[in-house]
């Protein structure tokens, strides 16, 4: 192996290097897994903390450029040493807690959200071959969805033990969006899954000719959509929703516990940019250039795409938030998956050898997901209304309600 | 096992990021559902009403800009008007023209901020307002030229305004009358486009023209339940009637339409700047007042049109140096009345819209 490919395929070959050492030192077998897997788990450390700090410097100096101000432009240059100073701030920061809150579960919450957060990193493939991610399961990306939910329950938790109505009201909202934005988003993967064949993510992006993103249009658009929501990243951010609920989940928190919180969110809209580039962008493929600066490339692209989106969009009203999973994404998941295995059966058995030359299929794909999509806008969609009607209101709370006892509700 | 539901009351401010100062409402949800509500004011209770009874009438002047802090003007111009009404005194032409022009200029930078602050409580991360900031900023930079002050401005003098407009004042005013069309556009284009604005928008907090009137609402928060009732039309003060405007109604009453009218009326102050601009007299700008002005006994009641609505100083001397009474009808406070009636029904998110809707300052809601 010349000293270039090394380099284009730089992570992966260090690990396999490391490895090869350890093999070297006839070690027993177990120790060396088990150094394999500490390197791995200090590798993914040593990579997702600089890259949620860079996300923390650009979200705030990308955002402030968007809104004609200069952003944090003290700490270093350009402000990039921001987010540090802002750990030291955080880090010395007072615990408070609320009262009467739950003492336990107020403090497993943030740890519970961070390590959910953080564990979704092992299956990422950032380089090819079998060291190209930590650990690259044959049941990868279904691993990903499992442990990516895991995190609403350190919100829910929070929300829970904080005493706090605007708390609870926000973990509320982030338990109903989980449950709604799941199963759409789970489905728009499957139509990844079933060109591809393999749940394994190495495979997903070794198999991808061109990106997916061309060949999936709409399973792209619903799982971006999910996964928004599932990250609290505007338009669907109303699980903190700082106009209505102050802070949402995180009111009570504060220092190290908040930032746990704050990390974790970064941490999750990282490894969501991670998942649109395996899945739809064809991962670390690209001409020329090492993978590794293609893989960046891509998630920063991507991350900067979601940043775009909460600078310029307003926030959704929860029911309109549900109502444009369950009427929408939903269906169009399932259409979705229906129209793409028809597609795979038939190019498979019409047009063997169809991924050399897929762009027929490219703008098949494309004009289903248009017309679908403008269908469904026409159809089922109408801007503005959903009030509750008062009449019904006003009968279930004729008597006893009422924020004042002593005036009922007329 | 049978599940029981229980609304909840929730306490909303007076601390809340979203009560524009500090108000606070008692809020009775079903789970996101706003049941009913209750308003609780006072928190910037300053007893203006009553200091100013023990201060001349001169000395009142810089009271008035802590009522609406975002429209100082406007307060200065309501009260000087009231006392020149008591007093009967006539403000020369140029005098009324520079008011005109400044009220005008205080109607656009209060509308932005409207506008602004009611996409930051829909959830848009202040780009909207900071933009909107942008232009507010053009017109303070007016201000501080004629005024030398950016917030508080204690421009409006008994009797015409405290001093003549700057050499530079004209062409800066001329260029910011010549661009402000296009940024009002694109800011009308931007928002009013965007499906997810309409989403939040349309339809919402739906305001009877009945029950505007009944509740004295005024201002944009009237007229855009469909009733063309606008002080510069119906009771010309400062010369109104010279000009040329239209005033622009809405026809549902929702939210939309008083955004909607906030952005025409916002295009009908440049056209109002325009004329003045144009037809701006020569002469004095202030009449011959005494520095302690005794005015006869009596009372008087002079309204202009603010930004939010009829603001309204009714004033009664029992002719010393200070007034007997001193009453300010604070259209933010009456239009807030409503409040309760639009916003029943609606969800959590949709409360905080509504109110942002009204557009008020607690300043002046509290006094």
């Amino acid at each position: 192996m010349n000293a270039w490919d090394y380099f284009v395929n730089l992570l992966p070959n260090v690990r396999s290097s490391f490895v090869e050492w350890l093999q070297g030192l006839h070690l027993a077998s177990s120790l060396i897994v088990f150094l394999d897997s500490l390197i791995g788990i200090i590798l993914i450390l040593l990579i997702v903390f600089p890259v949620v700090m860079a996300f923390i410097w650009l979200e705030r100096r990308f955002i402030a450029r968007m809104q004609l101000r200069p952003g944090p432009n003290r700490c270093g240059p350009f402000g990039f040493f921001q987010p540090v100073a802002d750990a030291v701030k955080v880090l010395t920061k007072e615990f408070i807690m609320p009262a009467k809150g739950d003492r336990l579960v107020h403090w497993v919450a943030p740890i519970l959200m961070f390590f959910a957060a953080l564990m979704v990193f092992a299956v990422f493939p950032i380089g090819a071959g079998p060291k190209g991610a930590f650990s690259d399961l044959n049941i990868g990306i279904l691993y990903v969805v499992a442990i990516g939910s895991l995190g609403v329950i350190g919100i829910f938790m929070a929300g829970w033990a904080s005493n706090n109505k605007y708390s609870l009201i926000g973990a509320v909202r982030g338990v109903a969006q989980l449950i709604s934005y799941e199963v759409p988003m789970v489905l728009a993967i499957v139509g990844v899954i079933l060109i591809v064949g393999s749940l394994q993510m190495g495979e997903i992006v070794g198999k991808q000719t061109i990106p997916y993103i061309l060949l999936q249009p709409l399973g792209f658009l619903i799982y971006f959509i999910g996964a928004l929501t599932e990250i609290n990243r505007s338009p669907m951010d109303l699980i903190e929703a700082d106009s209505e609920l102050t802070a949402g989940y995180f009111t009570e928190y504060s220092g190290m516990k908040f930032a746990m919180f704050y990390l974790g969110e970064y941490i999750n809209a990282l490894a969501v940019s991670i998942i649109v580039t395996t899945l739809f962008l064809s991962g670390w493929k690209g001409p020329f250039l090492p993978m590794w600066f293609w893989f960046t490339l891509k998630v920063f692209g991507v991350f900067m795409f979601i940043l775009w989106m909460r600078a310029t969009l307003v926030r959704l009203r929860i029911d309109q938030v549900m109502a444009f999973s369950w009427k929408g994404l939903l269906p169009l998941a399932l259409i979705n998956v229906f129209i793409t295995a028809a597609e795979v059966l038939a190019w498979d058995s019409w047009m063997p050898g169809w991924e050399s030359f897929p762009w027929p299929f490219v703008f098949v794909n494309l004009a289903i997901a248009v017309v679908l999509i403008v269908l469904w806008a026409k159809l089922f969609f109408k801007p503005g209304g959903g009030r509750i009607e008062a009449g019904g209101l006003r009968d279930r709370y004729s008597q006893g309600y009422g924020v004042n006892p002593q005036a009922p509700v007329s | 096992m049978e599940l029981k539901t229980q609304p909840f009351v929730l306490n909303v401010g007076p601390q809340h990021p979203s009560t524009h100062g500090v108000f606070r409402m008692k809020v009775l949800l079903d789970g996101e559902v706003v049941v009913d509500l209750e308003p609780v004011f006072g928190y910037l209770h300053r007893g203006i009403e009553k200091l100013a009874e023990g201060r001349t009438y001169t000395q009142n002047i810089p009271f008035t800009d802590r009522f609406d802090y975002l429209a100082s003007m406007m307060n200065n111009l309501a009260y000087v008007l009231a006392v020149e009404k008591l007093a009967r005194i006539e403000v020369p032409e140029r005098g009324q023209y520079l008011r005109v022009v400044m009220a005008e200029l205080m109607r656009i930078s209060r509308h932005l901020m409207a506008v602004g602050f009611l996409t930051n409580d829909l959830g848009a991360m202040m780009t909207p307002l900071l933009y909107m900031w942008r232009e507010r900023e053009k017109v303070l930079d007016l201000f501080d030229m004629v005024c030398g002050q950016r917030l508080t401005y204690n421009y409006m003098r008994i009797g015409g305004v405290s001093q003549d407009i700057p050499p530079e004042f004209l062409p800066a005013v001329d260029r910011f009358v010549a661009e402000m069309p296009r940024f009002i556009d694109e800011y009308d284009q931007l928002l009013a486009t965007n499906e997810v604005v309409l989403a939040r928008l349309k339809g919402v907090g739906i305001l009877p023209a009945d029950l505007a009137i009944n509740c004295s609402c005024s201002g944009p928060v009237l007229r855009a339940s469909g009733v063309k009732w606008d002080i510069r039309k119906a009771d010309p003060y400062c010369g109104y009637d010279r000009f040329d405007f239209e005033v622009p109604t809405g026809t549902v009453g929702d939210v939309y339409d008083r955004y909607r009218v906030r952005i025409e009326e916002m295009r009908q102050s440049v056209r109002i700047l325009e004329q003045a601009l144009r037809q701006l007299p020569p002469g004095e700008v202030c009449a011959k007042v005494p520095s302690l002005l005794r005015p006869p006994k009596g009372e008087a009641y002079a309204r202009i049109e603010a930004s939010t609505g009829e603001l309204g100083f009714y004033l009664v001397s029992d002719g010393s140096i200070a007034p007997y009474r001193f009453r300010v009808r604070s259209p933010e406070l009456l239009n807030l009345t409503v409040l309760r009636e639009i916003s029943r029904g609606w969800k959590i998110a949709d409360l905080i819209v509504i109110f942002g809707s009204i557009d008020v300052a607690m300043g002046e809601v509290d006094r």
